[in-house]
């Protein structure tokens, strides 16, 4: 996978979550500040507006490098140095390589799990986005041991996501602003783990067109 | 005025006017010595937080002796730690010496502006704002 793919990633996340904007709104309006979608969408915008920039020869860590700047620059809320922090992790796994096999690109999804952890401290179970990366990330280094393709690895990363994400339902949050609710929080998606879910099934969507 | 050698004071919130209410309210305490610089809200002054507002703030605080940044809630805390890691990686231009004090905002600042104009150097002046927390109030 290329540099071209990478940017392919990135516009299909922000095709996702232009689309998904409006749910992501509510969903953090539920729990949170009712601004996630607006937020996002400026977010992904920004890096995909911020791709044209780059030279011609660049290479897939570059690609992501710069799309986690854009994001943590123009977002505006708690998920921009999150998602930025993890694009720019991923992108400093990726190192110079001009072309990344599947197993370059789990190591680089591991290191954004790393990366969201590492800033905002959460942990499974806490009723974040990491409820949905984490699981992820298993999923797609799962299916790597079985010798997946990334289009199948990816693919089992975005399946993950999303039964993570819809089990953050019951959970009461600890950490983020709808910790402040106590078990108000309970009974709502949690919105960072939705928004996780587009960031993977733009993986997936990209990778099947590897195959 | 003389801020040379004293150490710097940045103060992020979600919202613009409170980050500029409590500049307003430690300035005074400083007397002249020290130079703390609000950053708050979005980019384009609604609620939220822009690493590049914390960023300018940084450079108008920095005068050598290194900045501390205090930061309210949520994305306020993650983009302070952000911007911290930026410099430790030497992507951000400004001063090395950035350091995210555990401290609450308003207390804080207070502890760590009155610290900092007695020319104390910058980890007494992280520890000064983190002691904050324990002052009691009933």
């Amino acid at each position: 996978m290329d540099a071209a793919f990478f940017a392919g990633w990135l516009r299909r996340a922000a095709e996702l979550i232009e689309a998904d904007s409006e749910r992501l709104t509510r969903l953090d309006a539920a729990i949170g500040d009712g601004d996630h979608g607006l937020n996002l969408n400026r977010g992904f915008s920004a890096a995909v507006a911020a791709l044209p920039a780059l030279p011609d020869d660049t290479v897939p860590g570059k690609v992501l490098i710069a799309a986690g700047r854009a994001i943590v620059s123009k977002t505006g809320g708690a998920s921009g140095p999150l998602y930025g922090g993890a694009l720019r992790a991923a992108g400093k796994a990726l190192g110079d390589a001009p072309d990344v096999d599947e197993a370059a690109l789990g190591a680089a999804l591991r290191a954004a799990l790393d990366g969201i952890q590492g800033l905002g401290q959460a942990a499974m179970g806490d009723k974040t986005m990491v409820d949905a990366l984490a699981p992820a990330v298993d999923a797609y280094e799962q299916a790597l041991r079985r010798h997946g393709d990334p289009a199948a690895c990816a693919e089992a990363a975005a399946e993950a996501a999303a039964h993570g994400a819809v089990a953050t339902v019951p959970l009461q949050a600890r950490k983020g602003r709808a910790s402040y609710l106590g078990t108000r929080s309970i009974g709502h998606e949690d919105p960072g783990a939705a928004s996780t879910v587009l960031l993977m099934r733009a993986l997936a969507d990209a990778a099947a067109g590897t195959r | 005025m003389d801020t040379r050698g004293t150490v710097g004071i940045v103060v992020i919130s979600h919202s613009r006017m409170l980050a500029e209410g409590v500049v307003e309210l430690a300035r005074e305490l400083g007397g002249g010595r020290v130079l703390i610089e609000p950053a708050g809200g979005d980019a384009s002054g609604g609620l939220g937080t822009s690493i590049e507002l914390v960023e300018q703030a940084v450079r108008a605080a920095d005068s050598g002796a290194g900045v501390v940044l205090l930061a309210d809630v949520g994305s306020s805390v993650l983009t302070a730690k952000s911007f911290v890691a930026d410099c430790e990686a030497d992507e951000a231009i400004g001063t090395q010496e950035v350091v995210l004090a555990d401290a609450p905002l308003v207390e804080g600042a207070v502890a760590a502006v009155a610290t900092a104009a007695g020319g104390a150097d910058l980890a007494t002046v992280v520890a000064a704002a983190g002691e904050a927390y324990d002052f009691r109030k009933s």
